[in-house]
């Protein structure tokens, strides 16, 4: 009986590893800018080209910075959730329109239910999105009163992301 | 008629070719190094394929982002920096060795030698499990008469 103890612990701990590494999901790259200051930009305005608008004047609020474009499929599932959101007026939802022409980001904003941005920037080189660590649209980052990133959404947001940890998150950094 | 459409479709194959990823090579030397480096650097939208043979958006932008970094006089390790400091460990293909990655480094050296001690153990105890056999005197008798008798 006992040979066939450790040949059996040995197959369930491989069967461990094996069973959580296969839960993981390897897109999910966890981003090393966690409580990391987020990079500085001065960028165009989508709605109003001739104006910038820069990441300095984020000091001491707390806001979501959203990356899309008209061509991400999975930014058309995740509009409704930042409309929904933008109406609470909780957080003020800042957006970067991530390698895209101005007039079709323009032109899906339209299509798609409206402007749920307080302003939105163009990124047509996708530099910022390069400086943010950004590999897949949607991506959004939570960033604190002190210009700090407290988190970071890989793909759309969902009202369960939301629910579960944007919004307790934003709660929390509102208050300190 | 339907044969010369099938013969133009068999064709069609021939207009068909691979392309290497897009790339601006203006120096040569540059291009070089920076695919140099690339190959080492895995792009983070298809996670198997290294920077410098991806055709992903991204992975363009970011061979663009090398190319700058290099024509302003960055050192490769200055860059790989750069890119870790956004990406993160994940973008290196050989991954350096820290708490979390010495499961990964050293963890088949450490089954190897779990083996080997195994092994070791293993063999000792069946050294010790065979029993030599003692001939009894009237045995040992025996055989050299059988011996003997086959020797004629």
């Amino acid at each position: 009986m006992m040979r066939f103890i450790w040949p059996f612990i040995v197959f369930v701990g491989l069967a461990g590893f094996l069973y959580v590494g296969l839960g993981l999901n390897p897109h999910e790259v966890p981003s090393p800018l966690i409580n990391k200051p987020a990079p500085a930009f001065n960028l165009t305005q989508l709605h109003d080209p001739s104006k910038q608008f820069t990441s300095e004047e984020m000091k001491g609020k707390v806001w979501l910075l959203n990356f899309w474009a008209s061509w991400c499929a999975a930014c058309q599932g995740e509009h409704p959730v930042l409309l929904a959101l933008s109406r609470k007026n909780i957080v003020p939802i800042y957006g970067v329109d991530y390698k895209d022409n101005p007039m079709d980001g323009e032109g899906w904003l339209a299509r798609n239910g409206g402007d749920p941005y307080t302003l939105i920037v163009t990124d047509p080189s996708g530099r910022l999105g390069i400086d943010y660590g950004v590999y897949g649209v949607p991506e959004t980052y939570v960033i604190d009163k002190q210009g700090m990133i407290r988190y970071k959404q890989i793909g759309p947001v969902t009202n369960q992301n939301l629910r579960e940890t944007i919004l307790p998150l934003v709660a929390e950094l509102q208050a300190k | 008629m339907k044969r010369l459409l099938i013969f133009l479709l068999c064709l069609l194959p021939l207009f068909v070719y691979a392309n290497e990823a897009k790339d601006m090579a203006d120096d040569p030397v540059l291009e070089k190094r920076m695919i140099g480096l690339a190959q080492n650097l895995r792009c983070l939208v298809c996670q198997n394929e290294s920077l410098a043979s991806s055709h992903s958006g991204l992975a363009e932008d970011l061979r663009r982002e090398v190319r700058e970094q290099m024509t302003k006089g960055l050192t490769d390790q200055e860059i790989i920096d750069y890119l870790v400091s956004r990406y993160g460990d994940f973008v290196l293909f050989d991954p350096p060795v820290k708490r979390y990655t010495l499961v990964l480094w050293y963890g088949p050296f450490a089954l190897l030698i779990i083996g080997l001690i195994g092994l070791v153990v293993q063999l000792r105890k069946r050294k010790k499990d065979i029993v030599e056999v003692q001939l009894s005197a009237e045995d040992a008798h025996r055989a050299a008469d059988l011996l003997n008798s086959t020797k004629d």
